[in-house]
């Protein structure tokens, strides 16, 4: 039986650090091949150009240099491909321009691939990238969408005259206009989701490597979903049959959505291993991460609520600019529309709601998925705009949300962009999170901060996620062009230990953890005897791998439904080897007993009788003990919770500086509390960046101005405090475990949190609202510019 | 090609570099020594500290032929043998790291902080890891470990 120290709802230690803390890691970049080459990416300076040579003479006889590519040896391979197939209100379909490995013709963004060297060193390819000549020719170049869209603005693809890729619309718009027209009040606020660099610590890389004797293609790289990229270089890029393509994510250091994408570099070494004969190694640096990952948010919004008297939501709307970037990534244009267009209800009631959002090509790197991934964006309209409202209305921020929630006795509820919540209780996490940032004791502290000439503000906020995007069949109607399933295969080896293949991958998530507290506990094993294997396509079954907090509420549902199957199996091998009914056959604590009676079978006996079938019903029965599940699942799973930020602000400097962060979170039962808080500060890390610290600047050339960490600031240890974290548990109602998501709540919650808390400190000046981040600067102009009797 | 002779981890190590070679390429690519990670190209991120004579070094800024004669520790030669070093065990009790990447610098640069103070306080830890950059965890764990080690290395 799995001791109580290891079972689900245990904080157990993780198994994975021990190889991590003794350096013991093998990511990427630490795997070399026999014969290994190395690759360097020649990138384009210009943010928009014309490609009108490209001039490889010199590099190819640079010393070490073993071949060259441009451009023109891609041109007839397809394009990266997108993923997800949007349609404008108007009912077309979006413009999807084709997305080269290397840039043919024309460069779109500064970054954008145009040749590759393959050398003897990294070293020696470096140099001899350096003297390839480019001849280019400058277009205008659109660094913002508001350039994109100007009139007259140079078409970043000429499929797309406007720049306009979709304009997209959800909800009823006449039933909105008609609840606008009976409000009593309409809040309206514009603001700006500032675009973020995801920087996760380790840079992408990428081995390719060709086996002549077998036609086996071996890609390693740092993927969140070696599947996906199998599926989509193999069978759209470079048409390389999956059965020769083997793709292996190892430790993968951080991805928070940024590796979820199929990249140009993993095609690059992939299709060029084979043309060189040797394998090939790509490594990022880190100036090459931020102008080639894919970037995160950057939406421009006007949104407006309509009240009663009463504070009660009447209606919500809002229209939405979404940047896409030079090129669509792989799901870009899924997230500001069906992650974020569908969540514009938030925990609250609101009757009526429509939206619309038109997606804009600018000469940029391409935007999607980061952290949260579209309900960020969702979170952070209706917050602030909620935030807003209670203080147009003068009203508590937190009465005026506990006024509109959904109310626990609706669950389900459908929501009026498309959603059904199954479950949660808002009231439950404000209460919480009211207790928890000591509330009462506020008042005390502002007074004690304003002694000191700083001025206190607090904030608070809630959110909604909705997690583990499903059903296939669902998202299939709605334009992806994948399933949204996982799947698991559970294998009891014979002498009753076991090990799992799941299709989800760790990237700091600790499955290895969490994954064999499930399995030890359903089949009442000790958690050692349980192995969890991830991110090789050539050991784990097909699997959608790891993104949108999916891993345990679809992963880890795919795994208990191989393990009933395993236990199913394991009472019929029971009841042949202690003679009774199979329908008599129990199975707990690791033992297959017959009800009762004293008559009972370990697992372990099960196992061994499976793989030697001396005593065992072959007639009926196979031997073994193996089994695989696929599970789709039936809905979304909704965490939900709420937060208080207190901030102080030095009205001398603009410095603002996080005192306390709160976090009160409902994510439906909890495996490993340990690992969940873990996640939750790691969020909240993320969102108070994005708060306070962290931008993506382009210059109105396309130019990138921050493209290092010495100007885009990621947050440090002194930037941020120690956090209270707790939950509350409304399990999710239609899977097993009951479990919901905790990757990207506090990412999400943060920024408005964070944001409504210095609009807090500095009400006394007027200001209403400012854009993230609220950075020195920032603070310092909106205090200036304040009216001088309130300075 | 110049020769740089150095201790590393106990151990005696001699190798032909070229003279533009930075220690932490000398550590991964020549001698197999993996765990010092490099996560950026402007010594912010911290991924490749190491100790060189006693004192945390990034990895990344310094020559491998600046770092001639030194004893150089780095992640792999912290524990003794299956035993691990205090400040080790304390982010492994702590959930002080979670995907990794960061963690070798970040234990390297604790130890050293450790080291030279005495009565390490939340501040001193925020403070003293800003040369160190993680993604994951938001620093609240990584700061709990810190203090955890630090007072297990003074027993």
């Amino acid at each position: 039986m799995a001791p109580n120290d290891t079972g689900i709802g245990a904080s157990v230690r993780r198994r994975e650090d021990y190889r991590f803390l003794t350096g013991q890691g093998t990511y990427t970049d630490d795997i070399n091949r026999p014969n290994q080459t190395y690759a360097w990416i020649v990138r384009s300076p210009h943010a928009h150009a014309t490609i009108k040579s490209v001039d490889t003479k010199a590099a190819k006889a640079a010393p070490g240099v073993i071949a060259v590519y441009t451009g023109e040896d891609f041109k007839a391979i397809n394009g990266l491909p997108c993923g997800w197939l949007v349609h404008s209100r108007d009912g077309k379909p979006m413009i999807e321009p084709k997305h080269p490995i290397l840039a043919h013709g024309k460069v779109r963004h500064v970054g954008d691939p145009v040749a590759v060297v393959i050398a003897e060193t990294k070293a020696q390819a470096r140099d001899a990238a350096e003297k390839i000549a480019i001849d280019y020719a400058a277009l205008p170049a659109a660094g913002d969408m508001k350039a994109a869209l100007a009139p007259g603005a140079k078409p970043v693809h000429d499929e797309a005259p406007g720049n306009l890729c979709f304009d997209w619309e959800l909800g009823d718009k006449a039933a909105t206009d008609a609840a606008f027209s009976k409000a009593a009040r309409v809040v309206k606020l514009d603001l700006v989701n500032n675009r973020l660099v995801p920087n996760a610590m380790e840079p992408r890389a990428a081995i390719g490597e060709y086996d002549r004797a077998t036609g086996e293609h071996t890609l390693y790289t740092t993927s969140q979903n070696p599947h996906v990229i199998r599926l989509l270089m193999g069978a759209f890029v470079l048409g390389l049959p999956e059965h020769k393509l083997r793709v292996v994510a190892p430790d993968v250091g951080g991805g928070f959505g940024s590796k979820i994408y199929h990249y140009a570099e993993e095609a690059i070494v992939t299709w060029a291993s084979k043309q060189v004969g040797r394998p090939i190694k790509w490594t990022a640096e880190r100036s090459e991460s931020f102008m080639s990952d894919a970037h995160g948010r950057d939406h421009v919004t006007h949104a407006e609520l309509a009240l009663d008297k009463d504070g009660k939501f009447l209606g919500f709307k809002s229209e939405t600019l979404a940047n896409m970037g030079g090129y669509l990534s792989t799901f870009a244009p899924c997230i500001p529309t069906y992650l974020h267009g569908t969540l514009l209800a938030g925990n609250y009631a609101t009757p009526a709601i429509w939206t619309n959002v038109k997606a804009v090509f600018t000469n940029t790197v391409p935007v999607d998925a980061y952290r949260g991934a579209g309900r960020p964006e969702a979170t952070f309209i209706l917050e602030r705009i909620i935030d807003k409202a209670a203080r147009e209305l003068k009203m508590d921020p937190a009465e005026l949300r506990r006024r509109n929630y959904i109310k626990p006795e609706q669950f389900p509820y459908q929501t009026p962009v498309a959603l059904v919540y199954d479950t949660g209780n808002y009231h439950a996490t404000l209460d919480q999170v009211l207790k928890l940032s000591d509330a009462a004791g506020y008042e005390k502290r502002k007074a004690e901060s304003k002694a000191r000439g700083k001025l206190r503000g607090r904030g608070i906020a809630s959110y909604i996620e909705a997690c583990g995007i499903a059903p296939s069949n669902v998202v299939g109607s709605l334009g992806a062009r994948a399933g949204l399933y996982e799947a698991a295969n559970v294998r009891v080896n014979p002498t009753g230990n076991v090990t799992v293949f799941t299709g989800s991958h760790a990237h700091g998530q600790g499955h290895e953890t969490t994954f064999a507290q499930v399995v030890s506990t359903m089949l009442g094993i000790p958690m050692d005897q349980v192995e969890i294997s991830h991110g090789d396509t050539n050991r784990v079954p097909f699997g959608m791998g790891t993104y949108g907090s999916r891993s345990i509420a679809v992963g880890g549902t795919a795994i208990v439904k191989a393990l009933d199957k395993i236990i199913a199996k394991g009472k019929k091998i029971a009841a042949h080897l202690m003679e009774a009914a199979e329908a008599d056959i129990e199975f707990k604590d690791g033992k297959f007993t017959v009800a009762g009676t004293d008559k009972s079978t370990p697992f372990g006996a099960v196992a061994l009788a499976a793989y030697v079938p001396h005593k065992y019903p072959l007639e009926t029965l196979e031997p073994g003990l193996d089994e695989t599940a696929f599970y789709d699942p039936k809905n979304f799973t909704f965490p939900a919770g709420s937060y208080v930020c207190e901030v102080e602000v030095d009205p001398e400097t603009g410095v603002v500086e996080v005192q306390s962060f709160a976090a009160a979170d409902d994510f439906g039962r909890l495996i490993n509390p340990m690992i969940v808080e873990g996640q939750v500060h790691g969020g909240l890390g993320q969102g108070i960046g994005q708060a306070l610290l962290e931008t993506c600047v382009y210059d109105k050339d396309g130019q990138l101005q921050t493209g290092s960490y010495m100007d885009y600031t990621m947050p440090r240890a002194d930037d941020l405090p120690s956090f209270k974290v707790a939950h509350s548990v409304t399990a999710c109602t239609h899977n097993p475990l009951g479990v919901k998501g905790c990757g990207e709540a506090g990412a999400i919650g943060a920024p408005p949190t964070v944001i409504n808390a210095v609009i807090d400190a500095l009400s006394e000046y007027g200001v209403t609202h400012l854009d993230m981040p609220a950075t020195p600067h920032r603070v310092w102009q909106a205090i200036q510019a304040a009216q001088p009797a309130k300075r | 090609m110049p020769t740089v002779n150095l201790t590393v981890n106990g151990k005696a190590v001699s190798a032909n570099v070229e003279a533009r070679t930075l220690l932490v390429n000398l550590l991964r690519e020549q001698l197999g020594l993996t765990g010092t990670h490099v996560g950026c190209d402007t010594s912010q991120c911290g991924a490749c500290v190491v100790h060189v004579d006693g004192k945390s070094v990034k990895a990344c800024t310094l020559l491998a032929v600046q770092a001639n004669g030194s004893k150089v520790t780095t992640i792999e030669g912290l524990a003794s043998g299956d035993k691990l070093h205090p400040m080790q065990e304390a982010f492994r009790e702590h959930h002080g790291l979670q995907c990794g990447f960061c963690t070798p610098g970040m234990v390297m640069s604790a130890v050293c902080l450790a080291q030279n103070h005495p009565n390490l306080t939340e501040k001193d830890v925020r403070e003293g890891l800003e040369g160190n950059l993680c993604r994951c965890t938001g620093y609240h764990n990584i700061v709990q470990a810190v203090l955890a080690g630090a007072q297990a290395m003074r027993r």
